[in-house]
């Protein structure tokens, strides 16, 4: 058994989440391989090498892999599928683009985005936007998985040492060619993949006090989220909801600024990593799921809080 | 040109989904059910590229059980012209339901197969990308913005970092994003005029498709109950907290 | 811009029980008639709330062979009890010196949501026209002041009223005749009985909150068959109200709570009273260790007989609990509403066929079982008017002894709105708070409820005075209405030190209690874009 992983990188370097998929199909099993397809990628299949965990790199470098383009990376996997019992990637859209074709082509029935590994052939899934968790177990041969990589810790991005394997370019796919890709210029991240988050709830009072939020955000490198009576009382547009009708977020901090907590909202936030809340209810139903909760009138607590995080020498971002 | 639709039934998204207390599955009974959201989407750009003059037919198709039919019911009352039924009974994976689509698309021969890109039970996201890859035709999966062109689309697709363009030759699929656009309501005069439209009905064996599901389903859980955590007593504490415990920043 | 227009012989407003047994009646008697039923709900039953114990006389007549057919109706009563209910004591009643209405051996307990959606699938088979996600916004009148029919909402129309991308015109709807079948307090209802003065003569309309929770308990607390009934504890001796738990199929039981909506104090939260019910010894023991998976509230018709508007005008009748048949002593209204809308196809029928007028209505009406019912049940309500005890007594005395036939009518005095006392003049009510295991918060229950308004519409809840709720409401009942709504809509909130008053139109279960109960009569409840509103499973 070993584990072929396909890795996510911009030709310079890795994409952060392909070490939380490293640690993931580590779990599966110990021999794992991760393939890296790119142009004038030999930075990154150098990173990777030295990964924890990674016991060898195939690296396949030709111009049609400069942009990923899932038609051009299926038929390299393929050409490696068979020495493998699993094949993986992360369940972001790099992943979930392309392990389907991958699958269908090896006649294998996908298991989507898993948050465990419960054996190397039954794993654990969340379902129905994470309202429940399915545990599913693959009875194909050769199991074609894709990772939450939010649900494992990142692998060490050093003390490994494999080899790299030169791997041959694969056909090209001419019926797909990829034109551009326009980054989101934003000075703030986007709700659905932002690390950490921040959200004011109709506790803020007014749209102009969203500014209080905007600062701490501004300083913590957070996008700004909102409960759905904040944008009904028409604080803040509704592309910054989160929950239910709006989106679901699972950033590693989640800071909810006068947000009672309607059931509705905590759908749309439950599984962030830590959850704060500042509220000056004792009693809001968002402590009952708050890692850290802060009794306080936020128009206080968020300007203290600002100073706070001023005073600290370093912020992650 | 012609365009063949997917449409899947899924229990309506405002309803709260609640685990079979001997975990086998999800309570479906007596619950409201509706198309799956994305394939709303999938449906109203068919219906507009065919506005424009640019497609001729629009066929709607959907798998499942009789129920099912409902969904292309609706499909028909905003604009498709004529529907598939394949029937099928429990579980069928997406690679099924692909090999499946594969059986019609050879029958149809459509330009364009569109359908969401992800349904909001299974949450699997694999079956347009899987029927691609079954007929070898390109994928262009998240769509948000699709152009038509002469032998070719032009698809914005919504990917993680930002919005990724790319040009595929049709023949094609198109998995579409809730942004692509704001799909139309069904009028009641359309949705009297949809109960005449043809609907073609088959099941998965005429179509020589096994639907047998690879992957077995142990048990289905409700998500462990978060539980709370400390107060803490001011900001400063909760400063400390974050970045010395938790280590978040 | 003009509407497009469709023409039925007969619409039918609403796919309740009334409108479908209408709706069914009407083919049976004459397959030609080309009939429709709209329905503001996203699926038939969706909206549809009841308790609901079942008396198939109704169905029996309608439907003669149901027993042979597939159908919902599965659990018979097997056993009954009354308990009234002290803080923490309990005192069972015989069932025996209950009154015969109350009664239920031959009956089933049933959710009536998937009775409507059975019905729905009979009259469909028959030919009727059923169009779920068109609610009917408005009524139209011909020239001479008849009504022609109903519009349906316009779709895709943004909060400001501008017109979105998506926008669907409403379209008309023309009958020959139009029978209004939307449930207690419909909003079209409303304007009919205005316009037509149906209630002219008649005692003001008294209404009740109906709230309910399915729960799925444990087994060795589960009697499938039992009906249980409880009065007293936690409602003071003024305030009109009681209980239901129903022992249905599946290891469910039904249990929901009912209060006059002519309470008095504004303190009063009915949400709260059925929270804190649950608490009780000899109810917290059903459902100890069970799990609720469902929530819901609907306002109820209490007023019968005396209250009951004329039911027919040019044009159209007014049926079921748009009217108000239910029959509060038997706390019953599906087989009465059933019925109504049997006797409205049999008059429709002969209207068309030897043009007899619509007012014949009421004649078979009051010829009809349902009359004579409601009749003997006249005064029960009325008389708890003197409080839970005297009611009780008067009730025992009037139903056991006379069977309904006193020589006298009490009257209904005041309609619900002019009950609310001050706030300062009314004790204030102390509910203990939720411990999410036996009892909920709101938000969290109205999260079951699966309620949902497409975002950017215009609000349904309409302020006649906007300023009204802060300037008048606030000091005056500490703003009954955030406690009255059982789905929290309406909050006051603090804003940069000024009050507001908040409507959170998108939690609306469209159970109109805010539309009878505001003391001015100051909210509208009017129809929201189609589909919206809860996604009742089998309630």
């Amino acid at each position: 058994m070993s584990v072929l992983l396909i890795a996510e990188h911009s030709n310079k370097e890795l994409k952060p989440f392909t070490l939380n998929v490293i640690n993931a199909a580590t779990k599966i099993d110990e021999d794992v391989h991760v393939l890296i397809m790119g142009h004038n990628s030999d930075p990154v299949a150098k990173s990777l090498s030295e990964v924890s965990g990674v016991k060898k790199v195939i690296h396949v470098d030709n111009l049609i892999y400069e942009n990923y383009v899932a038609e051009n990376y299926v038929p390299v996997i393929l050409k490696y599928a068979d020495k493998y019992s699993h094949i993986v990637s992360a369940a972001n859209t790099f992943g979930k683009n392309l392990m389907p074709r991958v699958a269908a082509k090896l006649d294998i029935s996908q298991v989507s985005d898993i948050i465990k590994v419960i054996s190397s052939d039954t794993f654990l899934r969340p379902i129905y936007a994470g309202n429940a968790f399915a545990t599913v177990k693959s009875n194909d041969p050769k199991k074609c998985v894709t990772v939450r990589p939010t649900s494992f810790e990142p692998a060490p991005s050093s003390g490994g040492s494999a080899e790299i394997e030169k791997g041959d370019t694969g056909e090209e796919y001419s019926s797909t060619k990829f034109v551009k890709k326009e980054e989101i210029k934003s000075d703030r991240p986007e709700l659905g993949t932002a690390r950490i988050v921040i959200s004011g709830g109709r506790g803020l009072q007014s749209g102009d006090n969203f500014k209080l939020i905007t600062a701490v955000a501004d300083k913590l490198n957070a996008a700004i989220g909102a409960s759905r009576a904040a944008v009904d009382a028409g604080y803040i547009t509704n592309d910054h909801q989160v929950g239910q009708t709006g989106k679901v977020v699972v950033p590693d901090l989640y800071i909810a600024v006068g947000i009672s907590g309607a059931i509705q909202h905590l759908a749309g936030m439950k599984e962030s990593k830590v959850i704060v809340a500042i509220n000056k209810d004792g009693e809001a139903p968002i402590f009952s799921i708050a890692d850290y909760g802060l009794e306080a009138d936020l128009f206080e607590a968020l300007p203290q809080f600002l100073e706070e995080l001023n005073k600290l020498n370093t912020i992650q971002k | 040109m012609k365009i063949l639709v997917a449409v899947k039934r899924v229990i309506d998204y405002n309803v709260q989904i609640r685990v079979k207390e001997d975990n086998s599955g999800i309570v479906t009974d007596n619950v409201k059910m509706s198309t799956n959201p994305p394939d709303d989407n999938a449906i109203e750009e068919a219906v507009r590229i065919k506005e424009s003059g640019k497609a001729k037919e629009i066929v709607a198709i959907t798998i499942g059980e009789d129920k099912a039919q409902e969904t292309v019911r609706k499909a028909l009352a905003v604009g498709a012209d004529r529907g598939i039924h394949v029937k099928t009974e429990g579980i069928v994976e997406p690679l099924a339901v692909s090999k499946i689509l594969k059986a019609i698309v050879e029958k149809e021969k459509p330009d364009l197969v569109f359908m969401g890109k992800q349904a909001i039970d299974d949450d699997c996201n694999q079956t347009g990308q899987m029927l691609a890859a079954l007929l070898n035709w390109p994928q262009a999966t998240f769509a948000s913005k699709i152009e038509v062109k002469d032998k070719s689309l032009e698809v914005t697709r919504e990917v993680d970092e930002g919005l990724e363009t790319i040009e595929v030759k049709i023949p094609a699929i198109v998995t579409c994003d809730l942004r692509l656009n704001e799909p139309r309501y069904a009028s009641l005069p359309n949705i009297m005029k949809a109960k005449k439209k043809p609907l073609d009905q088959m099941s998965a064996t005429d179509l020589g498709v096994d639907t047998k599901p690879r992957i077995e389903q142990i048990k289905v859980e409700e998500p462990p109950k978060r539980k709370a955590g400390i107060k803490v007593a001011n900001v400063a504490e909760l400063v400390n907290k974050l970045k010395n415990e938790a280590k978040v920043i | 811009m003009t509407k497009e227009v469709m023409e039925y012989d007969v619409v039918i407003v609403g796919g309740g029980p009334s409108g479908l047994s209408s709706a069914i009646k009407l083919k049976q008697l004459n397959p030609e008639i080309n009939v429709c039923v709209l329905e503001k709900a996203s699926e038939i039953g969706a909206h549809i709330l009841s308790g609901n114990v079942f008396e198939t006389r109704a169905l029996d007549e309608l439907i003669p062979n149901w027993k042979e057919l597939e159908n919902p109706i599965k659990t018979k009563v097997t056993k009954e009890k009354f308990l009234f209910l002290g803080k923490n004591k309990s005192i069972s009643w015989p069932t025996w010196l209950l009154p015969k209405v109350q009664q239920n051996h031959n009956n089933y307990i049933i959710s009536l949501a998937n009775l409507c959606r059975w019905l729905a699938e009979q009259a469909e088979k028959l030919g009727v026209e059923i169009f779920p996600g068109f609610p009917a916004s408005e009524i139209l009148y011909d020239n001479d002041g008849s009504v022609k029919g109903v519009a349906t909402q316009d779709m895709g129309i943004d909060k400001d009223g501008n017109k979105k991308d998506s926008f669907e015109s409403g379209i008309e709807l023309h009958a020959k005749v139009t029978i209004f079948a939307e449930g207690c307090r419909g909003h079209l209802g409303k304007q009919l009985i205005n316009k037509f003065e149906l209630d002219k003569g008649k005692n003001p309309q008294q209404y009740g909150i109906g709230l309910k929770e399915i729960w799925e308990i444990d087994e060795k607390h589960h009697e499938e068959g039992l009906v249980m009934h409880t009065a007293g504890w936690p409602l003071d001796n003024n305030t009109y109200g009681g209980s239901f738990m129903y022992h249905a199929e599946n290891k469910q039981i039904f249990l929901g709570y009912v209060i006059g909506l002519d309470y008095k104090n504004p303190h009063l939260s009915p949400f709260d009273e059925f929270q804190r019910f649950k608490t009780h010894p000899s109810i917290k023991k059903y459902i100890k260790g069970g799990k609720r998976i469902s929530y819901g509230a609907r306002a109820l018709i209490e007023g019968g007989i005396q209250s009951l508007p004329k039911m027919y005008m040019p044009g159209a009748l007014l049926i079921g609990c748009d009217a108000g048949t239910l029959n509060m002593p038997k706390i019953k209204g599906s087989h009465t509403a059933m019925k109504s809308g049997m006797i409205a196809a049999e008059t429709i029928v002969e209207h068309f066929r030897d043009n007899k007028s619509l007012s014949i209505y009421e004649e078979k009406f009051n010829k009809s079982w349902v009359h004579k019912e409601l009749h003997q049940a006249r005064n029960v309500k009325p008389s708890f008017n003197w409080g839970l005890i005297l009611g009780i007594i008067f009730t025992g005395i009037d139903q056991i002894l006379f069977r309904g036939k006193l020589p006298f009518t009490l009257k209904h005095k005041h309609a619900d709105h002019e009950a609310l006392m001050p706030a300062e003049k009314m004790p204030k009510i102390d509910y203990p708070k939720p411990d999410n295991i036996i009892t909920f918060d709101k938000t969290s229950s109205v999260y079951l409820t699966g309620t949902n308004h497409t975002d950017n519409q215009p609000v349904h809840l309409h302020l006649k005075d906007p300023e009204l709720p802060i300037k008048y409401n606030l000091e005056k009942y500490d703003e009954a209405a955030q406690r009255y709504c059982p789905a929290g809509v309406y909050e006051v909130q603090m804003e940069n030190n000024i009050n507001k008053f908040v409507i959170n139109s998108q939690n609306c279960i469209h159970c109109k209690t805010c539309d009878i109960k505001e003391p001015s009569q100051n909210i509208n409840w009017v129809t929201p874009e189609g589909g919206g509103g809860p996604k009742y499973g089998n309630m």
